[in-house]
């Protein structure tokens, strides 16, 4: 999935969203995910866009649906999204660095050691 | 299913004025709808005939499978608030109370929350209210007959960003927790637009658009950049407004990109916008009324 931006339908930001507190641990694995009015609330949207989010997570077996108590986060669900997203990564973030470094004229010897410098430290969080 | 309101070629005519042109429409129940277009677009019109108060000239219009005029039991199941509602000389109280004995499915304590929320005295003549206070009263009026469609027409005049916000949030939750069919009518389309699963736009009585909110929402983009790049990306897309300023240019276009599109914006140094619902509706107005535009 690409990055979170304005120009997505609204159900895929939800669903951006819960990927990305799977991800971070925030939702762990076997936790309850919030209910489609809970979703609604809190954002401010419509809940059948919700649950159209919900879906779509449910859809790649990163959410489960257990009958009468409601949505849980699947086993493997955080692993599985992070293996998809290292598949992303270089087209994501890569390919519109070195796009822009082009541009600006930095050549790769900069730019790794931009990568391996101190920014990396004190900008980024430990993988 | 059968749709809550559905409309086949409803026409309404005021002898030589057309306000409602060959409008056919489908309004899913359990869906929050919204009813756009400017002033004049024939939006209080067709609420009006959907709530029975107006008889079509053409055209079939039937909500719950019925024609709604003068039937009781089709107008007991829904509620309609108006813009500049007018009340007789109550009190909020007395107000409340008569609304409590027209809708079988009233909910006081629901009524009586809303009061509180809005911070209407119960005991004040609805004449000595300010304009957002009497706006308040409809919208408690609106949400606590909890009927099966509910009406929405420009409920809010007067109310402040604070109120307006307070009446999105306890719509809501109320849909959620007692699913209805809602249709509003609003100028504050990108306060809204959020709360929408479907949109439904008038413009000189025809409908111009009628599509998922989601969908509506991927249409248009506004693409900035470098003249030539700019000139280069949109050639051959539907372009609906160009800008341009010296060698920079900004131009608008209908449709949506797809993945590869986006890259290719990118490799050329291009910003792209999407354009809010808002903006995306003043295009669709300016396309004209009789082409319609599908999302």
């Amino acid at each position: 999935m690409p990055a979170l931006d304005e120009g997505m339908p609204l159900f895929v930001q939800i669903a951006e969203q819960l990927a990305d507190d799977i991800v971070d641990g925030v939702l762990a694995e076997g936790a309850r995910v919030p209910s489609t009015n809970e979703l609604a609330a809190f954002y401010r949207i419509n809940p059948a866009t919700a649950a159209k989010g919900i879906n779509l997570l449910v859809d790649e077996a990163v959410l489960e649906k257990r009958r009468g108590i409601g949505m849980f986060v699947a086993t493997g669900a955080r692993e599985q999204l992070r293996a998809s997203r290292r598949k992303r990564f270089a087209e994501q973030y890569v390919d519109p660095m070195l796009a822009e470094a082009n541009r600006l004229g930095i050549d790769t010897d900069t730019l790794v050691s931009l990568i391996q410098g101190p920014g990396w430290h004190n900008g980024g969080s430990t993988p | 299913m059968t749709p809550t309101i559905s409309a086949t070629a409803l026409g309404r005519r005021y002898r030589d004025q057309v306000a409602l042109d060959d409008v056919s429409l489908t309004v899913e129940p359990g869906t929050v709808t919204g009813l756009l277009g400017r002033n004049g677009a024939g939006k209080t019109t067709l609420m009006r005939i959907i709530t029975g108060q107006e008889f079509p000239s053409s055209g079939d219009l039937r909500v719950f499978g019925e024609t709604p005029a003068e039937n009781d039991e089709v107008l007991a199941r829904m509620v309609f608030v108006r813009e500049e509602q007018s009340y007789p000389d109550f009190q909020v109280r007395h107000a409340i109370r008569v609304a409590s004995w027209f809708y079988p499915n009233w909910d006081e304590d629901l009524a009586q929350q809303l009061l509180k929320d809005f911070e209407l005295p119960p005991r004040r003549r609805i004449k000595r209210l300010s304009r957002g206070m009497r706006s308040a009263v409809g919208i408690v009026i609106g949400l606590a007959a909890r009927a099966d469609l509910t009406l929405f027409d420009e409920p809010y005049a007067g109310l402040d960003a604070v109120a307006r916000q307070l009446f999105y949030d306890r719509l809501l939750a109320e849909f959620a927790e007692h699913p209805r069919t809602i249709l509003l009518s609003t100028h504050l389309i990108d306060e809204v637009a959020d709360l929408l699963e479907h949109v439904v736009m008038l413009d000189h009585g025809r409908v111009v658009l009628d599509a998922p909110a989601d969908e509506v929402r991927g249409t248009g983009m506004i693409v900035n950049g470098p003249y030539t790049a700019v000139e280069e990306f949109v050639a051959g897309r539907t372009v609906w407004h160009r800008q341009r300023l010296g060698s920079r240019a900004s131009v608008t276009i209908a449709d949506p990109l797809d993945l590869a599109a986006q890259a290719q914006a990118r490799a050329l140094h291009l910003s792209l916008e999407p354009l809010s619902l808002q903006q995306l509706l003043v295009h669709a107005a300016g396309v004209s009324a009789d082409e319609k535009v599908s999302a």
